[in-house]
Parts: C-alpha cells; structure tokens; sequence
C-alpha cells in the first residue's frame, strides 16, 4: 500500500513537508501515522464529535472526512502548532485555569474549533461560542467550563471566576 | 483530619496534573502508543442473538498464513472472564448468548486487511428462540440462563408493609421504564498486549480497573500473579464503561500475541463500541406508595426489574444500588423492595456512572410528583413532609448519624433557580402559547463508596514513596480518566505532608508499581483512597519525625533532606496504609439491612423545560444543582463533575435511545445515537454546602455520580408541570412526547393543550 502513494505538499504548523501517500488515504491517518501527530483524535470516523478537528487555509475541518490529496498545497494547523516556543496559547492557558479540559481526548478539536473562532470573531457572545464549537462533542464536562474557556481566551483573562471558586467554598 | 480553614492545597483550584500534556496533544492515549513489530487485532462477532456455533469455515480467497487466527481453543486457562462470577467466555465456544459476541479474532500486520478478512470468516449457526425484554425473561416462556432467567434478587424490608394499607389516606400507584443508554467517552475502548514465556502477558489500555483486568487475565492465560503486568494509558473517558469490558478486550489482544508472538494493538471503531460493549442497565421499576391525610409516608411497596443481558457481569451489585436508592431521601416506617435482574439475550449491561441508582432515583422521583398530583399537594411540600434528617432511619435501618440538609439544600435551590416566581409567570402565559413552559425537582442521595460490606473486602492499599529526584510520589491502582484522581489525590498529599503541588507526581498505574488500591468506581476515590494518602502521608510525617531528626515544624527542604537520611539508612522511602472501617458499621448482606454506605452525598436538581407543542420537542432551558458532597478537594474539578454529570443526564432523560434489532444495536454510530451539544445544554448553575465528613479525605464524600442521578426526573416532572401530562419512561423523544399530547380530539380541534 505504501508504495503505490503520491507525493502531497502541504505546510504543516508551519513547516513545509512532503508524504508519500495513497490520495484517498484520511489526513487524519497521515497526521498520525505518517507525521506522527497524533494530538490529533478519532472519535467517529465519520465527522460527528469533531475529536479530528485541525484547521486548513482557514477552515476548521473534520480531518477523518478529508482524503489527503485535498491537503495538496494546503495551510494545515494542528494541536501541536499551537502553542509557540513552549509558551501555551491562550486558549490553552484558558483551559488549564477553567477546568476546560477533562479526560483530554475530544480538547485538541475543542481547541482547534475554538481557535478557528477566535480567529474570525475575536471576541464572540456565548450564543456565538455555543455556534462555533457545537460540531465537537465533549462526554466530561457539560462544556460549562469550556465555553467559560473561550470567553477567558477571548479577554486573556484566565484565573477562575470568583463566583464559581465562592459558590463552590 | 484539617478542618477546611487550615488547608492550604486541598480545596484550593489547583491545575490538574495531566493538563499540559492533555492541552498541548501530547498525551498518551493507546491508540498514540506503537511498539516494535506491532499487528493489529480485530474480532469476528456472532451476527445471531442464540444459537448453536455448527461451524467455522475460512475462505480460500484470504491468504490465511499472513494472519494470526485465535479461537476458544487457544486459550491457555479458563475460558471464562472473571468478574463477580464466571458466567462470560472470553471467546464463544459452541453456542453464542447475544449479537456481537466475539467468537474468532484475527491479527496482521497491516490493519487496513483486517475488515476483508473478518468478513471471509463464514460462521454458521442453529439458531434457537432469543428474548429481548424484561417481560419475555421474567415470564420464562424461553429458558435462556439457568433455570429461571433470573440473575439476582434482593429482599429489602422494613417495619410490615402489607398491613399498613388498610390505614391509608391514599394509595397511589406508577410504573416507570428507563431505556439503555451508551457511555460514549470520546475515546474507544482499545488495548496493547505484548507476550513472552519469560514475562508473561503485558497490556496498555483505556481502562478503569488495572487490577480487575489483572485477576481476569491470571484465568484466561493461567499465570501466576508476577507473570501478568497490566499499565492504564491516558483514558479519554470511561463513565464505568471501562471498568468491566477492558477484562475481555485485554484478554483478546493477549491470546492474538501469544500467538503471534507479537505485540498487538486492537482498537475499537466507533461502530464496533456502540455495538459490542456494555450500557447502561434498561429497568422498569413499579411502586405502590400509600400514605395519611397529611401526606406523610406510611408505605412503600417497591419492584424492581433490570435487564442485565446475556452474561451477569455487574448485574448483581448495580441491582443491589437500585435496590439501595430505590426509596428516596425519605422516611417511611414500611418499605418493601423485590429487586430482580433477569438475563435476555442482548450485549450484557454493565457499570455506568449512577450504577442503578439513576433508574431507582428517575422512578421515586418521579413518583412523588404523581403522588403530588394525586393528592393534591404541591411536590415541593410533599418531600418537605418526608425528608429523611439526621437521627432518621433509612429503609435499611441505618441510622443517619451525620448531619442530614435536605431542606437547606431545597432552600438554596429554590431560591437560586426563583423557582416558584418562574412557575407562576409559566402558569400565566402557557395557556396563550405554543411553547409550555414548567418547573420541576428532584430530590436524592447518592451512597459513596462501595454497598455494605464492600469495602472491607476491597481491603485497599495506598501510599505514597519519595523518589530519587526528590518527588514524593502516590502510589495508587486509583485511575485518571477525566475525573481527575491525578489532582485530587495529589493535592492531599501535598496537604497531608506539608509540601508543594508540584512536589508530588502520580505513580504511573501499573500493576508492576503500584498496590491494588480497589477500583476506580463507585465514587469511592476521593473518600476512601483520598483517606488512605491523607494518612499515609501524616505516617511518612511521623516516621521521619521519629527516626530521621524531622523537626515539628519544617520546610520542603527540611522534607526531603529527611528523606534522603531515611533512604540512606533504610534503602527507600515508603509509607503504605490499609483501609479500616470506621466503627460502628455493621451490614447484614442475606437481610439486607444495615449500613448501606458510609456517607451520603445529597442533592436538590430544578430543571426549566420547554415544550414546543408545534414540533413536539423539548428543551431544558436552565438547570441549577445544588449538593452536598463534604469538602470540596477542588472547587473547579467539582464543578466540572456535577456540570459533566447533568449533561449526560439532561441526554439519558432526553435524547439518547438504544435501538436493538433482534438483539443488535441498530443505530451504532454517532450519527444516530444522539448525545446533547454545545448547542443542547442549558446554563447549569452548580452550588455546593460543605459539611465535611470525618471518615473521608479532608472531609470528602462521593461525588461523580451523583450528578447523573436528578436531571431525568427533574426534566419529565417539568415538562409535566408544563403540559399537565405524567409521562413515565426515558428517553422521552418527540414522537413520545406526540403520541400524549397530540391525543386525537386535540388535533381535531387544531388547540394546543
């Protein structure tokens, strides 16, 4: 199988590479077993929890949905080129004082889908948050916590709101 | 035990210890993991519900010398998987009990082989007759477990409750169902094992339990204790979905590398999960309730029915919860419960957060409102008139020793949610809209921890030890899977030894390291192991005070200098702790009577709903959980477990439904078995009251249950305070909600209700 592949181009988290590939093959497979990614989850395998979420020229896409000759040329973002020189995004840093990641396995889509939002409405209502992360499904939290993440990220303001630490003394 | 003033770690919102890894993706999960020379595994299931294997035939068109083939026959040791009983076969072995049981597995090196492969093997079967329902086994018409169909049964009484019917104001009756329902943790199950006559049998996996997978695989393999290692990888959720199914999975991916002599890796689609693994038990659940003129309790004549499915996995002791819960925070001089779990041949059902309890707690609930309804009296004041308080005692004769606040947590609720100011602007503008709105509670207590004697057979060891690069490290079988028993337990000891949260890491969960600390389930974590650190650590304090110059007061420096003395004359630094029980507590397992728990977690839920009687679909607008739960260890992590816990049961009460045709789930993808969104939930508003417990972790009860409980019969006695219907069974999908409230001669007058 794997010498029967294509040669595909793309820029991942900044750096240029080249994987020799079936075309039809997922780019969520060659992002994890190809480049050894593996930030990136599957949840479904057919587009529904968004675990696979990376961003593309732009677009947040499920990445188990995406034959990798799509990604020819493409600007793709993943979970591991958020953060920059060991120095936590500021939706990272939102997630890890509000309690926005639980079990771990559905935040890198969760926070691909919220860094795609804040990128287009840099400071969006809680209607638009609900809007923009309802194609990731998470089990843990009741997205409470997420959601409150977002809006943290969106103001870099990260510590625990007071309320909640005071309602919960 | 520190009273909550004087902490400083344990209640603060600390970060959880895995969050960098988990936020920067880097993070082990199994499926992330490769080793050396790796195949990949899959299973070939039953596609009949019963029957008799006739034979197993492998088409020629597969070239069969590339794939490893593993039968029953190949299993070394017992072919059975060992949990409460034996009853399940690690593989079919002549007759299959249910769809998607597993009969053959196959490995190779490239995983992309293994669908085409599976499907060539041909399987052919005489079926025999399969039931489905708690009807059909309880009737016994088809025998297809034992004698009976019966898997377990309880007798719960107290006080005679056959004579107090005759002295009844009211007597009110109800019967309420609860369909299955999947866990859906984001991760699959999926297991690494590795094999070699020297070692013996290693796996890495999604799982809950190390040392349940650990006692299953001495059978399955017969190897000694020291020849079996099993290590828990990064678990993306598990909701006792992983506490009894990884047994089998672990055992499937060794036998496949003992084979081979291989390393394999079997990881679950999406598909495959839903399909072949455990959910949460279906039940109906019937109470006759009667009660004086003032509305007091004077009886409670309870049944109550679970499915368990074709093997009995953990069917007895989530029967032994619902029997439990099944009366509800309140006091009753009569209570009777017949409890039953009856085999069918579906995919066995198996522990989900709750454990029986939200089936029991959905059906008493949701009868108060009925018997509210019944006699004319509002359901707030109802409970208020029957609320068990400290000194009471329970169905099982347990007296509350600990304080009980039932009414200052319904107080909070009621005012938190302006609970009776919503109901009334409802009341006044339903009738001129098409979306009725409605208000609606419910009261419970979670017991945390394991049923009756449980604990003390547990007989858990936990500790901690200090490392050569200076870290005092938990020494626990007590697994992270999102909950967070990273943070919690390291946060007590940090507090119980007097260092930093960052001087404490976690023992990697590997049976080759750590002491078998009990399961992790049952909301026992905090309060039981929790204790143990909290111990073992102020007895590493006392040891070094004793025999290595410790001072009274000390700083980190001052520790850890202390313990390199200690290590220097004793070789390590070690301080393990066994459970003890606290005095006074006597269980009486064959009459069911006695301490049922050591604590109680307690809890008000109020749910909004809307109804929109044009599309029939309805929506939980606001939900506030108000709970008592002891000491808060960390007050962001608790909240995320109430918040997690309500959204899973704003899905059981409203969305999630398990379709099984002829035994198989039809609908086994995320596509069509619906779980809420981040479009779906309400704002959920958390408030705790904290009254610490003295036998827990810095006064810690149970709490990642108990959330799951309240929102089910909270929502549906809303949305009968909205429409004025009682319905009685969850899901409750728009097509249910149509075929009550449409009733004919409303749609012929085209009004809404």
């Amino acid at each position: 199988m794997s010498n029967c592949g294509s040669s595909i181009r793309f820029t991942i988290n900044g750096r240029q590479c080249v994987v020799q590939t079936p075309p039809m093959k997922r780019l969520l497979d060659v992002l994890r077993e190809d480049l050894h990614l593996t930030g990136t989850k599957e949840g479904c395998g057919e587009g529904e929890c968004g675990s696979c979420s990376v961003r593309m020229n732009g677009e947040l896409v499920n990445s188990c949905l995406v034959p990798v000759l799509q990604a020819e040329g493409a600007t793709i973002q993943t979970v591991e080129g958020l953060a920059v020189d060991g120095r936590l995004h500021p939706l990272q840093q939102a997630f890890l004082h509000r309690g926005g990641a639980q079990c771990g396995i559905c935040t890198p889509g969760m926070l691909m889908a919220g860094a795609q939002l804040l990128s287009i409405n840099p400071h969006p209502t809680m209607g638009e948050i609900r809007e923009g992360l309802a194609g990731n499904l998470c089990r843990c939290t009741g997205f409470m916590r997420i959601f409150e993440s977002v809006m943290a990220a969106a103001a870099q303001d990260y510590a625990p709101s007071t309320a909640r630490a005071a309602d919960a003394r | 035990m520190s009273t909550s003033d004087t902490t400083r770690i344990v209640g603060a919102p600390v970060h959880r210890k895995e969050g960098v890894d988990k936020l920067l993706g880097r993070a082990r999960y199994v499926d992330d993991m490769e080793r050396e020379g790796m195949r990949h595994g899959t299973t070939v299931r039953s596609t009949i519900p019963r029957g008799f294997i006739r034979s197993i035939a492998f088409d020629r068109r597969i070239d069969w010398t590339e794939f490893t083939v593993v039968t029953a026959a190949d299993i070394p040791g017992k072919n059975h998987i060992q949990l409460i009983f034996a009853d399940q076969p690690c593989l079919a072995d002549g007759a299959v009990n249910h769809c998607d049981e597993a009969i053959v597995l196959l490995a190779h090196p490239d995983k992309h082989k293994l669908r085409e492969a599976a499907a060539a093997v041909k399987i052919e079967y005489e079926p025999l007759p399969a039931i489905f329902t708690i009807e059909e086994s309880e009737q016994q018409g088809v025998i297809v477990r034992g004698t009976d169909n019966l898997i377990k049964s309880f007798l719960l009484e107290k006080g005679d409750v056959d004579s107090a019917w005759a002295n009844a104001a009211h007597i009110v009756g109800g019967e309420y169902r609860t369909g299955a329902q999947e866990h859906l943790y984001i991760e699959n199950n999926g297991m690494i094992a590795e094999w070699s006559a020297a070692e013996g049998v290693t796996v890495w996996g999604s799982l809950q339990c190390p040392f349940y997978v650990h006692k299953s695989l001495l059978a399955v393999f017969d190897l000694p204790e020291d020849k079996v290692r099993v290590i828990q990888t990064e678990t993306g959720g598990a909701f006792g979905g992983k506490e009894d199914f990884p047994s089998i999975l672990a055992a499937h991916a060794g036998l496949l590398a003992m084979k081979s002599g291989r390393p394999i890796k079997m990881v679950y689609d999406r598909m495959e999960d839903l399909a072949a693994t455990t959910k949460r038990h279906p039940s109906r659940i019937r109470h006759r309730t009667a009660l004086d003129k003032d509305g007091k309790l004077l009886a409670m004549d309870i049944d109550v029915a679970t499915d368990g499915g074709a093997y009995s996995t953990l069917s007895s002791t989530v029967l032994s919860r619902a029997t439990l819960h099944s009366p509800g925070p309140y006091v009753c001089p009569n209570v009777r419960v017949r409890s039953h779990s009856w085999a069918t041949n579906t995919v066995p059902y198996g522990a989900f957060r709750g454990f029986g309890a939200p089936q029991a707690i959905f059906a008493v609930e949701r009868h108060m409102d009925e018997v509210a309804a019944e006699i004319g009296m509002d359901p707030i004041e109802l409970r208020r008139r029957n609320f068990l308080h400290g000194g009471d005692t329970t169905a099982t004769e347990q007296v509350m020793r600990e304080p009980v606040i039932l009414e200052r947590l319904l107080d909070r609720a009621l005012g938190e949610s302006d609970y009776y100011a919503r109901r009334s602007r409802f009341a006044r503008d339903n009738p001129s809209s098409a979306v009725k709105r409605g208000m609606g509670i419910a009261a419970f207590y979670h017991g945390s921890g394991f049923t009756g004697s449980g604990e003390r057979y547990l007989n858990s060891l936990a500790g901690v030890d200090v490392t050569l690069e200076g870290k005092v490290r938990v020494l626990v079988s007590s697994t992270e899977f999102g909950q967070g028993t990273n943070t919690i337990l390291a946060q007590i000891a940090a507090e119980a030894i007097g260092v930093d949260y960052d001087d404490v890491v976690m023992a990697p969960a590997d049976t080759g390291i750590v002491p078998n600390s009990g399961p992790t389930v049952a909301s026992r974590t905090s309060m039981v192991v929790g204790r143990l650190i909290e111990r073992a650590g102020a007895q590493l304090v006392a040891m070094l005070r004793e025999q290595d110059g410790l001072g009274e007061h000390f700083t980190r420096e001052e520790f850890f200098a202390a313990c390199e003395r200690h290590r220097a004359a004793q070789g390590e630094v070690r301080s393990l702790c066994r459970y003890e029980a606290p005095a006074n507590i006597f269980w009486d397992d064959r009459k069911y009577r006695g301490e049922a728990y050591p604590a109680y977690a307690w809890s008000i839920h109020v749910a909004q709903v809307a109804v929109d009687t044009v599309t029939y679909s309805a929506e939980v607008e606001n939900f506030w959980a108000v709970q008592e739960v002891g000491r808060v260890l960390n007050p962001v992590l608790a909240g995320g477990q109430i918040e997690g816990g309500v959204a899973q049961g704003i899905g059981y009460a409203l969305y999630e439904k398990v379709v099984l045709q002829n035994g198989h789930m039809a609908n086994n993808q995320m596509t069509n078995y619906i779980m809420p969104t981040a479009e779906d939930v309400p704002p959920i508003h958390v408030f705790f009251e904290e009254i610490p417990f003295q036998h827990g972790a810095y006064g810690a009860k149970g709490i990642g249950e108990l959330p799951h409980d309240g929102p089910a019969p909270a929502i549906l006695n809303a949305i009968r305070d909205a429409t004025g219907v009682g319905f009685c069974a969850i899901p409750l999908l728009p097509e249910d909600l149509f075929a009550k409230l449409a009733a004919p001669e409303t749609v012929a007058e085209g009004a809404a209700l």
